[in-house]
């Protein structure tokens, strides 16, 4: 099956995105194909490349970069909820008039109809909140 | 339709609006703080120990054993891994996510 | 990965709302969604719960707070052909509201009703 997944929530505050990646293993794992993980609200704060976590903890940002690496996943960040929070990648700071971009690796910019598209093309979506 | 909590019920409505929704012959399936609605000897059981004759309740085992739960877990609830979980989302037509 | 509009099938996507207006962001960034959705012609609906039948009220005014008042978007989304808005009868009776109270028509219905319309759905977002 084809699964759309998304993370409303940011790293480490809430355990919304660890279920959500711990799902997505295990989704991958069984065989099955992840279309798209969205990011919406504080979930744009899971694709900055600036976390600095505890060495004796899980890093959340990166093991969702390897595991887009790894699996060729579709991470993208809601711009509008980027754009308040910011989360921003090279283009858009540059387009803002900002001095810096923190996007990480694997995860891209896009519009919320990305996340419409994701309800449409995957047989499941799967949300996950705080 | 396969239903997931992830509040404690003693902490938010969620897992008692949940019940409301949920449809004869579905499931709920219990993750993170929502885990602890399977416990027993609470004051949510008896609601448990109900809704168990209407629906299938499942439980997230990573989260019941990371809070310790692991022994206090009611009969009737079924504990599910992560594979469990994706199993549950493919068998059911869609996923409603209590937060 | 798109797709022409023609080959687009069309999926039941219901939005749950459960939350109160301004103390979290949540009600705001829901509506956006279903805004940019309209555009995907999908058969929508909204159901209000909880403390989502809060989001509806008249008479909000946010000057004080100095943050948009965002209640104004439920009456456009007529214009979005989102006309689905479902709010469960015991949550505006618990709050001491009826149907006159709100922003927007709606359709009134029992829990019952609501857990029938939401067995029916293909998507539902939660926020």
């Amino acid at each position: 099956m084809k699964f759309g997944i998304l993370v409303n929530e940011g790293p480490y505050t809430h355990e919304a995105s660890d279920t959500a990646y711990q799902f997505a293993r295990a989704a991958l794992a069984k065989g099955h194909e992840i279309y798209r993980v969205f990011f919406y609200h504080d979930g744009v704060n899971n694709g900055t490349r600036l976390t600095v976590p505890p060495q004796d903890d899980r890093n959340i940002v990166k093991r969702w970069s390897e595991l887009a690496a790894k699996h060729k996943l579709d991470l993208v960040v809601c711009i509008a909820a980027a754009q308040r929070r910011g989360l921003m990648d090279a283009a858009e700071a540059k387009r803002n008039g900002k001095d810096a971009d923190n996007i990480a690796p694997g995860f891209r910019i896009s519009g919320l109809g990305q996340l419409i598209e994701a309800g449409i093309q995957a047989d499941r979506l799967v949300v996950f909140g705080g | 339709m396969l239903h997931t909590v992830n509040k404690s019920p003693f902490d938010h409505n969620t897992f008692e609006t949940c019940l409301k929704f949920a449809r004869p012959g579905s499931a709920v399936l219990l993750i993170e703080d929502g885990v602890y609605a399977a416990a027993r000897d609470t004051a949510v059981s008896k609601e448990v120990q109900e809704a168990l004759k209407s629906v299938s309740i499942y439980a997230l085992k990573p989260d019941v054993e990371a809070r310790g739960m692991q022994n206090r877990v009611m009969n009737g609830v079924r504990l599910v891994d992560y594979g469990g979980f994706v199993d549950l989302v493919v068998e059911h037509n869609a996923v409603q996510s209590w937060l | 990965m798109a797709q022409e509009t023609q080959d687009r099938v069309s999926k039941k996507f219901l939005y749950v709302n459960r939350k109160a207006p301004y103390g979290t962001i949540y009600a705001l960034e829901m509506l956006e969604v279903v805004l940019i959705g309209a555009a995907f012609e999908q058969d929508v609906s909204l159901a209000f719960v909880d403390d989502g039948v809060y989001q509806l009220t008249k008479g909000q005014d946010t000057k004080g707070l100095e943050m948009k008042n965002f209640s104004p978007t439920f009456r456009a989304l007529e214009d979005y052909d989102v006309t689905k808005l479902y709010v469960e009868k015991e949550a505006l009776q618990a709050r001491g509201l009826s149907e006159a109270d709100l922003v927007v028509p709606v359709e009134v219905v029992s829990a019952q009703r609501m857990a029938e319309i939401m067995e029916g759905q293909d998507v539902i977002l939660s926020f």
